[in-house]
């Protein structure tokens, strides 16, 4: 374990921007979905180096990091059924090609 | 029979047989009279009944009162449909039904051969029950009403040739042109509603009253509604500024002229004025305008009165003139005389209206006194009832407008109005000068007739003549059974006690007349006067002048060369003083810019900021829209950015 905060909360960043990039760039849902975890996690890897670093936070931190990854769970599997309800409709994964709610 | 129920069918009557002639005289072709006609007859004769009444004191101190219903009930603002019948009410119902019944009867000849009689009789009966609940009415508000509908029938009957673009024009002019005063009128009721609460007449005017004396009501209070209302009868009885529309209100049919523009309607604004005198006497300003706007709407009109050729213009301006008089007359305090003045105007007025008509008639509907003329001998009984009017009109006595003017004239100088009776001496000089010029390009000298209607003209049927005689008695004898003897004549003894306490507020004492004193000096003033203008009109206009050598060939020349040594005057007169000019200046021309100018506003300020507000929503929705692609990396793009940028504005902020 590395002894300084900011080397995490640099590879913190640096998968938040990963993950950005591929939700701005993939067209394909599926991929989408998973720069989404990629950035939750990239999150929560922020919020437990926090929690290791500041031993005053270390209870929330342990907690918080505990209810995203419950979130990105529930995120994850409702996004997958609703990519895969979309797909059987269109199908299409692309999401280019689901522009028809905009009128 | 009791009088409620006469009072009422007085009302009753006249709006029936409109609303029976209206559905169905149209069937009745050329005897489309023959209910209207009857219908007036019989509110005479009960009008006569209630008149009688009256006077013998049959309707008990102050009048019968009496309320026919509730009209406007509305909590605290309750209008009753109240009457009342006092003597000077019923003074105005000898003229009008009197005069209305004989108007009736003439039309009958006179419209013989129009095939619009029966709109013509349906509305002469719609006026007789608006003029009749004008004179009955008890409260502002019917009296308002009424008023309206008076002016309403005017409209309609001087438009009654609808298709004649001048008619249709001189009705638009007589409606507009009354909706000026009528704006002053309705605002005087809407100050005497809120100053005092109640429209009732009796009520009112006693609060008013009260109010001032007690100090709960100013002076200029009471002056500025006096005022207001005077606006009304200002338009109603055009007087200066507001008297361009009854000259040309002469479009309508003759009987109409007769009937609504000399004899009963224009008498409103004055009966109005005198039946307000409690009101009025309050204020001595007031008092004084209307004395002023009297006297000089009298002078003015006599003057244009002395040049124009149509006939029946003649005798609209003389209407206008004697308008005047009776306004000066109320101005200086004399009601009684006003309303003497009145009754004797009404009959004499009717009487030259309907004899201009027979004359037309028989020039085969020509109202040019220059191609008339020489009539005398073709249109005997015309010719005499006329000259009876005449010189009625013109102050010759014992005829009865001698009486009414010399006891106005007689009032003006008692009560120090010495102006007011200077001015008025004038007028009555030029009335009987211009009334006799009438009668000479009318009458006598060479006939100057068209040849080719010369051999047709013959007196007019026994329909139209016999009103005329029976309008010509009134005429000659009105004055010596009600103004004799001087001052204390029987109008005096009617009329009196509704205006004592009028007179003491301004604080006159009724002093007997001196025929043998001051006042026999004013009569033979204005005999003399009026005698002298006859003259002169007669040598200039008339037929032979027996006592000098003169030949009636050389009148042209003569008046050729009395025009020529002022013909600025003359152009004044026969111009009308530019009054129709002057409106046309001020009201079309300008105000047409400021109206032009306001639409302007209107359309690119007004219409501008709310149109544009609603393009800018439109073209913001529509200039937005682009970016909702429905695209959700384009919204995620938005979201990471507004994220960059809120991120790095918060390291700024906070790095310092």
């Amino acid at each position: 374990m590395s002894q300084s905060l900011d080397s995490y909360l640099a590879l913190s960043a640096l998968l938040f921007a990963v993950g950005t990039f591929g939700f701005l760039a993939r067209r394909n849902a599926i991929a989408m979905l998973m720069s989404i975890e990629l950035m939750l996690n990239a999150v929560n890897l922020t919020i437990v180096a926090f929690g290791a670093f500041v031993p005053a936070l270390q209870p929330d931190a342990s907690v918080i990091a505990l209810v995203v990854m419950a979130v990105a769970a529930a995120e994850a599997t409702v996004g997958l059924a609703i990519v895969i309800a979309i797909y059987r409709n269109r199908r299409t994964p692309l999401v280019d090609e689901y522009a028809q709610m905009r009128e | 029979m009791p009088m409620e129920l006469l009072v009422t069918l007085l009302l009753a009557l006249p709006i029936a047989g409109f609303g029976l002639t209206a559905l169905v005289g149209r069937r009745l072709g050329t005897r489309a009279w023959v209910i209207a006609v009857p219908a007036i007859v019989v509110t005479w004769a009960i009008a006569m009944v209630v008149v009688w009444t009256a006077f013998s004191g049959g309707l008990g101190e102050g009048g019968l009162h009496f309320t026919l219903y509730e009209w406007v009930p509305a909590g605290a603002f309750t209008i009753e449909a109240n009457f009342a019948v006092d003597n000077l009410a019923a003074v105005l119902l000898i003229v009008v039904t009197t005069v209305g019944m004989l108007v009736h009867v003439y039309s009958i000849g006179y419209m013989a051969h129009d095939p619009g009689r029966w709109r013509f009789f349906a509305y002469l009966n719609l006026f007789m029950f608006s003029m009749l609940l004008l004179v009955l009415a008890g409260n502002f508000m019917l009296l308002f009403a009424a008023w309206e509908l008076v002016g309403l029938c005017s409209y309609l009957l001087i438009g009654f040739w609808y298709p004649r673009p001048s008619a249709a024009i001189a009705a638009k002019k007589a409606f507009l042109v009354n909706r000026v005063g009528d704006v002053g009128f309705a605002l005087g009721i809407f100050a005497v509603w809120t100053t005092v609460g109640t429209l009732n007449f009796t009520d009112a005017f006693e609060r008013l009253s009260d109010g001032l004396a007690g100090g709960r009501i100013e002076a200029w209070a009471i002056t500025g509604i006096a005022l207001l209302l005077f606006c009304g009868a200002v338009g109603k009885s055009a007087q200066f500024p507001l008297h361009v529309w009854l000259p040309d209100a002469m479009e309508g049919p003759t009987p109409v002229s007769a009937l609504i523009h000399a004899a009963t309607m224009v008498n409103a604004g004055v009966y109005f004025v005198a039946r307000a005198n409690p009101l009025f006497s309050l204020s001595p300003e007031a008092m004084f305008v209307v004395a002023a706007i009297g006297i000089f709407t009298a002078i003015l009109a006599a003057s244009i009165a002395l040049t124009q050729n149509d006939i029946k213009r003649v005798l609209a301006y003389s209407t206008l003139s004697q308008l005047g008089y009776m306004f000066a007359s109320l101005g200086v305090g004399a009601y009684v005389a006003a309303i003497f003045h009145m009754t004797a105007q009404g009959f004499t007025k009717g009487l030259l209206f309907l004899g201009s008509g027979s004359v037309i008639h028989g020039v085969h509907e020509e109202q040019d006194m220059n191609r008339m003329g020489g009539l005398w001998r073709r249109m005997p009984i015309t010719h005499a009832t006329m000259l009876v009017g005449s010189l009625s009109m013109a102050g010759i006595p014992p005829l009865a407008a001698f009486f009414s003017k010399d006891e106005i004239l007689g009032e003006a100088f008692r009560n120090g109005f010495l102006w007011v009776w200077l001015v008025g001496i004038l007028v009555a000089a030029l009335t009987a000068f211009y009334m006799f010029r009438l009668m000479g390009k009318t009458f006598y000298g060479p006939s100057r007739v068209d040849p080719a209607v010369e051999p047709h003209v013959r007196e007019s049927p026994r329909s139209m003549t016999v009103p005329l005689i029976l309008l010509a008695i009134p005429a000659a004898l009105l004055g010596l059974i009600l103004g004799l003897p001087f001052g204390a004549g029987l109008i005096g003894q009617w009329l009196g006690p509704i205006f004592a306490g009028a007179e003491e507020n301004l604080g006159r004492h009724p002093e007997a007349v001196q025929v043998l004193g001051v006042d026999g000096v004013l009569i033979l003033v204005s005999v003399a006067v009026a005698t002298a203008g006859l003259a002169v009109a007669i040598r200039l206009f008339g037929f032979h002048w027996p006592l000098r050598g003169d030949d009636t060939e050389a009148q042209p020349e003569r008046v050729a060369a009395l025009t020529a040594r002022a013909p600025r005057l003359y152009r004044a007169s026969f111009r009308k003083w530019w009054f129709d000019e002057l409106n046309d200046l001020l009201f079309v021309r300008v105000g047409g810019r400021v109206a032009h100018f306001i639409w302007w506003f209107d359309r690119a300020i007004v219409d501008g900021t709310v149109n544009g507000i609603g393009d800018l929503a439109q073209s913001a929705g529509r200039d937005l829209r682009r970016i909702q692609t429905g695209r959700v990396q384009n919204y995620a793009l938005g979201i990471a950015l507004a994220l960059i940028v809120m991120a790095g504005g918060f390291l700024i902020v906070t790095a310092r």
